[in-house]
C-alpha cells in the first residue's frame, strides 16, 4: 500500500507539489498524469526516497520513507523496481550485466545462474531471441533500451511495486505498444503494483486501474475511469482538451463535450 | 587503476623528461657561475623528489584523470544512472567514488616515483652532454640527497594529492547540474580547483615539513 499524505515539495523557490494526497493498493495499476512540470516525476523520486518532501508523509506499507535511515531506505528500495525515463541503463555495462546488476551486487549467486535468470528475464520482456545480452545499451534502439530497463528492474529481488517514469516517451508506435503490453503483463501476470507517470492519455487508459491527474502541483483528479468520464472540473477539461480524439476512440465518448 | 596508471604513463614520461632537462639546464648555467656544477645532482634530487615530481604528477593527473572522473560521474548523473544505482539499494559513493580514490592512492605515488626517475634521468643527460658533469659525480650527488626525509615527503605529497583529486573530481561530478553544459562546466571547475588546491596543499606540506622535520632533510 502506497500513500502520500499532504505532501509539499519545492525545488528552490519553485513549489512543485502542493499538499498532494492519494493512495494505491497492492497489485493495482495507478497512472499519474499531468502537463510537463506538474511534479509527476518528483512523486516517483519521493516514493523512492531520492528526495524528501518539505511537508507531509510518503508511506510505503505504513512506513514513512522520509524518516527512515539510509540503510532502511535501501531495504525498502529493494522491494521496488524503477524504470527511469530513457532507461538510465549503465552505459559502460553490457545488457546482460545491466539486467543482472542487482543480483551481481547484492547476492552471492554464481555467474552461470545469474546468466540464466538474465536470459529468462530478457525472454519475459521480449528480447530473448535478439542476441542482445552481450551488446552495450548504445547499440540498442530506444524501445529495446526501455525493455532492458524493465527487465533490470524486475530482476531486483522480487519487487512488489514497479515505478515507470514516462516509459513510452520518444518511442515509435510499435515500441510504445510493446512497452505498454509489458507493463500490463508485469501487473497482471506477476501481480506487481505499478505506478506509471505519463502525459500520454491514450497510454494511460490502456494500463490504469486508477488515475491521479496533477494540475499546477495539486491533485486535480483521483479516481477511476468512470469517475474521470463523469468529471466536470474545468481544469481537467482544459488538460484533456488536446486528447479529445484519444478519448473518443477509447471510450466511444468525447470527454470534453460531456 | 589501469586507466589511471598505465593510461597516464606516457604523459608522465614526457612531463618528467622535459621538466628534468629544463631544470638541469637552467641550474647548470647558474651553478657554473659559482663554479658549483658538481652540485647539480644535489639540487636536482631535492627539487625533483621533494617538489617538482609530486606537483607535476599531481597536476598531470588532475588534468587527465580528474576531468575524466568528473565528466563520467556528471554524465551518469544527468542520465539518471546515479539515481538508478540508488534505486537498486546501492550507495553510489562507495560504488563510484571509493574505487577511484583507491586507484589514485595506489597509482599517483607510483607515477610520482616514475616521474622522479625520468626527470632525474633527463637531468643526467643534460649533466653529461651540456653541463659536462661526469655521470659518477651526478649520480653520487643525487644519491646524497635521497635521504629518508626527502623520500618521505616525496611519497607523502602524492598520497595527499590523491585525496584532493578524488574528492574534488567526485564532488564536482556528483553535484553537476544542467545537462551537457553543466557537465562541461563542472569538468572545467574540477581541473582548475584540483590544480590550485594541489599547489596550495604542496606549499603547506612543505611549510609543515620544514617547521617540524627539518632535522631529517
Amino acid at each position: 500500500m502506497i500513500k502520500l499524505r499532504n505532501v509539499s515539495f519545492s525545488y528552490g523557490e519553485n513549489e512543485v507539489l502542493k499538499n498532494v494526497s492519494f493512495e494505491t493498493g497492492d497489485g493495482k495499476s495507478l497512472v499519474i498524469m499531468g502537463p510537463s512540470g506538474s511534479g509527476k516525476s518528483t512523486i516517483l523520486r519521493l516514493l523512492l526516497g531520492l528526495e524528501s518532501p518539505h511537508e507531509g508523509e510518503v508511506l510505503i506499507n505504513g512506513d514513512n520513507i522520509c524518516t527512515m535511515s539510509e540503510a532502511q531506505k535501501r531495504e525498502t528500495r529493494k522491494k521496488m523496481g524503477m524504470v527511469f525515463q530513457d532507461g538510465a541503463l549503465f552505459d559502460s555495462l553490457t545488457v546482460g550485466e545491466n539486467v543482472g546488476y542487482y543480483l551481481i551486487e547484492h547476492t552471492k549467486m554464481k555467474f552461470d545462474l545469474i546468466g540464466e535468470k538474465v536470459e529468462e528475464m530478457l525472454g519475459f520482456v521480449g528480447l530473448g531471441g535478439d542476441n542482445v545480452i552481450d551488446k552495450l545499451p548504445e547499440q540498442l534502439s530506444g524501445g529495446m533500451q526501455r525493455r532492458v530497463a524493465i527487465a533490470r528492474a524486475l530482476l531486483s529481488t522480487d519487487p512488489k511495486l514497479m515505478l515507470f517514469d514516462e516509459p513510452t516517451t520518444g518511442l515509435d508506435p510499435f515500441a510504445t505498444r510493446n512497452v505498454l503490453n509489458l507493463i500490463r503483463k508485469v501487473n497482471s501476470e506477476k501481480g506487481i503494483a505499478t505506478i506509471v507517470v505519463t502525459h500520454q492519455i491514450a497510454d494511460a487508459i490502456e494500463i490504469a486501474d486508477k488515475y491521479v491527474i496533477l494540475h499546477e502541483g495539486q491533485v486535480a483528479f483521483d479516481g477511476g475511469l468512470d469517475e474521470l468520464r463523469d468529471c466536470s472540473d474545468e481544469r481537467l477539461k482544459n488538460f484533456l482538451e488536446p486528447f479529445r480524439e484519444s478519448f473518443r476512440l477509447v471510450l466511444g465518448k468525447n470527454f470534453v463535450d460531456c | 587503476m589501469y586507466l589511471i596508471g598505465i593510461g597516464s604513463m606516457f604523459l608522465i614520461v614526457l612531463t618528467g623528461i622535459f621538466a628534468g632537462q629544463g631544470f638541469a639546464l637552467a641550474f647548470s648555467v647558474e651553478l657554473a657561475d659559482f663554479g658549483a656544477k658538481n652540485y647539480l645532482g644535489r639540487i636536482m634530487s631535492i627539487s625533483i623528489v621533494r617538489e617538482l615530481g609530486p606537483v607535476l604528477t599531481g597536476l598531470m593527473i588532475a588534468a587527465r584523470v580528474a576531468s575524466g572522473i568528473t565528466a563520467e560521474i556528471g554524465a551518469m548523473k544527468s542520465s539518471n544512472q546515479i539515481d538508478a544505482m540508488t534505486a537498486f539499494g546501492i550507495d553510489p559513493m562507495s560504488k563510484i567514488a571509493v574505487p577511484r580514490l583507491i586507484a589514485l592512492i595506489v597509482m599517483v605515488p607510483v607515477l610520482t616515483v616514475f616521474c622522479d626517475a625520468i626527470a632525474l634521468a633527463g637531468g643526467w643527460v643534460i649533466s653529461i652532454f651540456i653541463a659536462h658533469v661526469s655521470s659518477t659525480m651526478y649520480w653520487a650527488a643525487v644519491k646524497e640527497r635521497l635521504v629518508f626525509g626527502n623520500l618521505l615527503i616525496g611519497l607523502l605529497k602524492p598520497v595527499v594529492f590523491s585525496f584532493v583529486i578524488a574528492y574534488i573530481a567526485c564532488y564536482k561530478g556528483f553535484t553537476a547540474e544542467g545537462g551537457t553544459k553543466g557537465v562541461g562546466k563542472a569538468t572545467t571547475e574540477s581541473v582548475v580547483l584540483t590544480s590550485i588546491t594541489i599547489l596550495i596543499v604542496n606549499f603547506f606540506i612543505t611549510k609543515v615539513v620544514f617547521s617540524y622535520l627539518k632535522g631529517y632533510l
